[in-house]
């Protein structure tokens, strides 16, 4: 099968994902193994007063039984930005299901019978579980302000606040002022595959086996809590069973690496999928918007305050909202914006990293209000976008990246793809919207390549394959460039002991920093093959092109494979190439370095909603990407498209449910619904726009999370054209909808039901 | 390792055509002796409630969510799983069409997709998309390449118009 950039090969380790033969964590099983069990208490805030684990010691096979108390004093901590996150619970459990003990034992059922025989005494306290209630006076702190040492806000319930603008908001003359309050709630990645982690005393060193999105990172924290070197650290990182940003950081490597030195043993831990509801979850939010604009719909100001409802530790949270809410004001041409953005710490599970990183939850409510100014000013929702959109090029936050793509080309795409210019079919609504997100602001990716002597082609990349394909575009470009069909190509991938150093996996960078690195060790070995054609064919080498699979001499071309025969010698051997792409650090800017790219999206739908039951159905789902160059365009359409999906998860169904001490009462798959196949839009159509405008290998941008980011102001605003209510709370379920839709009835005027009130003149 | 008070049965089964004696404990699941006492790890653990589908198999001809079915109950049964779909290292006209067609993505699903996929084909040889979605609306997908997934199906089923939801298989050399 031909590597061929731009075509869409099978995928590179799709045989494994066929018959059942690729191994994920939890398929790999190593001699003398013991099986760990979580201990977890059902509060979401308590003292622990003591621990009694005899009953547990005595279950047979039992091996170890582990607490605060056998770890050392003070109690090891980590974490991605704050290393705050205890490895067991230290006297206090600040969340619903964090671990206070962990049993490991012979067998799964000794385990877990032995975890149900530990006794922990401990007296229930006031949990914080909103946005409100943290933030009340007298509120109980959910983090001991000795973990923030010299923090003035240390004494609040307040992480930080990120501020970002320009111009004065305050003296911006606007015509209309349209002003609500936006929430989002908390979900959960729920992918198919639970985390799962091993580890294993190797020699001095330790190994360990995780679902980990980025295994260098985890093998810093290891050897930081173990003090051992990193290269006495081995991170296994097979491809993950779906990611999506909660596999990004270490949740319990740091307890099962400690386990297993305790224990001199091999001990293995696999979550269920309740467990994993207890361990990643997107913040959730609450959105206040206030957008000035003329009365032609010329966007004057917009004025953002976002709190984001973190957990109890902060894992990459802090980054997520910082992150997330600088672009709150949109990729539109602003002449002064302000954006407060707040992570608020509670007695919930820690929120991570989840696709579109703090993005979605701003994008639903600026995006939700730029449709009620629409509306308001009586200008369609599509001019209103296209007319402020900001061209390529331009400085739409004064000192960043400029627009970097023709973004209204892929607006008009996308509308033209819904049929906006046509009336919809009686009973049936249009919403439209634009997402962008910020791609990733550092980078440092390295990447070596062998071309060996009979052509074919091994390429070590520290990227991890959790179904995005990076594997099959890394393949792709290495193979096209050097000249080897994509079955010639191996990819190595998730051991730290041999692959080269990756930041991560994440910010959708892959494809264009990683790709960039294996692009770079690749045209090493071109120039190595350009001095052996040289040689070997007594031409000048400044007369010499090798590139795309051939070396291009004066009179002839020449495939790379037949030339390395006769410049390889009678000895044979290889050539190696390394390759570099490093995106540094900017500290003057806001995020500490400019954005590599931007993902830009635009999501418009067509929908009906059921006036008996309040259900909602997308006739048609149209999602439109500028992603540069599509280097495989199938992936591209199944990143898209599985984003869009993910995104009608929170806007139509997905979101915990806590009872009022806090505890989460819908773990789950029977209790908390993702969209199934039965879910789907009628016509679900992605397509992309290519202008090769982008940073990466042959003009690409990264992608995968674009088509997620502006979904629910594009369905809440098709639900409102369609029924006439408007709906400030994710998810649009059923009840709210046929709720809604009561209110609207018993409204004389019919109007949206809470426009008016939210809305007031003049500024 | 057998734990505290438990119970062990000594059962038959022929699980990919290969007659298997094992002793199970007699409440370990039918998932928990293919993927612990069998080493087949294809088939997938997942939700254990028998919503995500992951672990589905065959079992005498008809599909079961694994975790939900006690290996003892199984006893003398023909069980099917994602390892005996492919005859050698040849795959089924099903898993080649998953492969083509770029269902797999993290692929962490797909063992149970497949089993489901296989028994909705063995039973409606030509299936419309909706019959395709409404078979598969057990099996969850994360990622969401429902729209592949449905296309595979359909494509294994020589379906006319199974184009539709994927478009053609790009011509890699005709795009460069």
């Amino acid at each position: 099968m031909t590597a061929r950039v731009g075509g869409s090969p099978n995928r590179v380790g799709g045989i494994g994902r066929v018959t059942g033969g690729q191994a994920y964590v939890a398929d790999i099983h190593l001699p003398g193994e013991l099986h760990a069990k979580l201990v977890t208490l059902p509060v979401a805030h308590a003292r622990v007063l003591g621990i009694d684990a005899a009953a547990a010691r005595a279950v047979p096979g039992v091996h170890l039984v582990m607490s605060a108390a056998d770890l050392p004093a003070p109690m090891p901590r980590f974490g991605p930005q704050y290393r705050d996150r205890p490895v067991l619970a230290d006297g206090e459990i600040t969340y619903h299901g964090q671990p206070v003990a962990a049993v490991a034992a012979e067998s799964r059922d000794a385990a877990e019978a032995a975890a149900a025989l530990v006794t922990v005494r401990y007296e229930e306290l006031p949990a914080v579980t909103s946005v409100a209630a943290a933030l009340a006076p007298g509120a109980p702190l959910v983090q001991d302000p000795s973990l923030r040492p010299g923090d003035p806000l240390a004494g609040t319930n307040v992480l930080r606040e990120h501020r970002v603008g320009w111009g004065d908001v305050d003296s911006t003359p606007a015509d209309v002022v349209v002003e609500g309050t936006w929430t989002f709630p908390m979900v959960t990645h729920f992918a198919i595959e639970p985390h799962a982690f091993i580890a294993a005393p190797d020699d001095g060193g330790i190994a360990v086996w995780s679902t980990i999105q980025h295994p260098n990172w985890l093998q810093r924290i290891i050897a930081g809590l173990t003090g051992l070197p990193l290269s006495r650290v081995r991170v296994f990182a097979p491809d993950p069973g779906g990611g999506f940003g909660g596999k990004q950081h270490a949740k319990y490597e740091p307890l099962v690496a400690l386990m297993a030195l305790r224990a001199g043993r091999p001990v293995r831990l696999v979550l269920s999928l309740e467990e994993t509801f207890l361990a990643v979850r997107r913040a959730a939010a609450e959105v206040h918007v206030r957008t000035g604009l003329r009365l032609d719909g010329t966007l004057c100001f917009q004025d953002v305050r976002a709190d984001y409802l973190i957990g109890a530790y902060v894992d990459i949270a802090d980054r997520v909202v910082g992150k997330g809410s600088y672009l709150a004001a949109g990729p539109y041409r602003m002449p002064s914006a302000r954006v407060v953005a707040r992570p608020i710490l509670s007695h919930t599970v820690p929120s991570t990293a989840f696709r579109g990183f703090g993005n979605p939850q701003v994008n639903w409510a600026v995006e939700s209000n730029l449709d009620e100014a629409a509306l308001r000013l009586g200008i369609d929702r599509l001019e209103i976008r296209l007319m402020n959109l900001a061209r390529k090029g331009e400085a739409f936050i004064p000192w960043d990246t400029p627009a970097d793509g023709d973004w209204a080309q892929v607006v008009r795409r996308a509308a033209e793809l819904v049929g906006w210019d046509r009336p919809a079919v009686r009973g049936r609504g249009r919403g439209i919207a634009v997402g962008i997100k910020s791609g990733p602001t550092t980078g440092l990716s390295y990447s070596t390549v062998r071309l060996l002597a009979d052509g074919s082609v091994v390429v070590y990349a520290g990227t991890s394959d959790m179904g995005q394909g990076a594997r099959t575009v890394l393949a792709q470009i290495a193979g096209d460039e050097l000249g080897a069909p994509l079955d010639w190509v191996t990819v190595v991938m998730g051991d730290t002991a041999v692959v080269p150093y990756d930041q991560q996996t994440s910010a959708s960078r892959s494809t264009v920093l990683m790709g960039n690195a294996v692009l770079a060790a690749c045209r090493d070995i071109q120039a190595r093959l350009r001095a052996i054609a040289a040689r070997v064919h007594g031409v000048d080498e400044a007369a010499i092109r090798v590139e795309r699979g051939v070396a291009v001499l004066p009179d002839r071309e020449i495939p790379i494979r037949e030339l390395l025969g006769p410049g390889l010698g009678r000895l044979g051997g290889e050539l190696i190439g390394v390759g570099e792409t490093r995106l540094d650090a900017a500290p003057e800017h806001p995020l500490g370095g400019a954005p590599a790219f931007f993902e830009f999206n635009c999501t418009a739908i067509e929908a009906e909603v059921d006036e008996a039951t309040g259900d909602v159905t997308l006739t048609r789902h149209v999602t439109v990407s500028d992603v540069g160059k599509a280097i495989n365009p199938l992936q591209v359409r199944m990143q898209d498209e599985g984003a869009a999906i993910q995104g009608l998860g929170h806007t139509l169904m997905e979101h915990y449910i806590l009872d009022d001490a806090g505890r989460i009462r819908n773990l789950g798959a029977i209790d908390y619904r993702i969209p199934t196949s039965m879910d789907l839009p009628v016509e679900m159509v992605s397509d992309f726009v290519e202008n090769e405008d982008g940073p990466g290998p042959y003009g690409s941008k990264g992608m995968s999370e674009g088509a997620l980011l502006c979904v629910s102001a594009a369905v809440a605003g098709a639900v409102r054209d369609a029924a006439g209510i408007r709906i400030r709370d994710l998810p649009l379920t059923p009840e709210r909808v046929w709720r809604a839709l009561r209110e609207r009835d018993r409204d004389d005027s019919g109007a949206a039901s809470g426009s008016e009130e939210h809305t007031e003149d003049d500024a | 390792m057998t734990a505290p008070g438990e119970t062990r049965v000594a059962i038959e089964l022929t699980v990919n055509g290969r007659g298997r004696a094992v002793e199970v404990a007699a409440h370990h699941t039918l998932l928990e002796v293919l993927r612990d006492d069998l080493a087949l790890t294809g088939t997938k653990e997942c939700c254990l409630v028998g919503e995500c589908g992951a672990c589905t198999v065959s079992l005498d001809g008809r599909i079961v969510d694994s975790c939900l079915v006690l290996a003892v109950e199984a006893d003398g049964g023909s069980v099917t799983t994602v390892e005996g779909l492919a005859d050698g290292a040849r795959l089924s006209r099903l898993q080649q069409a998953f492969l083509d067609r770029g269902a797999a993505q993290c692929g962490f699903c797909i063992p149970g997709q497949l089993m489901a996929a296989q028994d909705l084909l063995d039973r409606i040889a030509d299936p419309t998309v909706a019959e395709v979605q409404e078979g598969l609306a057990g099996n969850l997908c994360r990622c969401a390449g429902y729209e592949q997934i449905v296309g595979a199906v359909l494509a294994a089923a020589g379906h006319a118009d199974d184009t539709l939801l994927n478009g053609p298989a790009s011509d890699p050399d005709a795009a460069r």
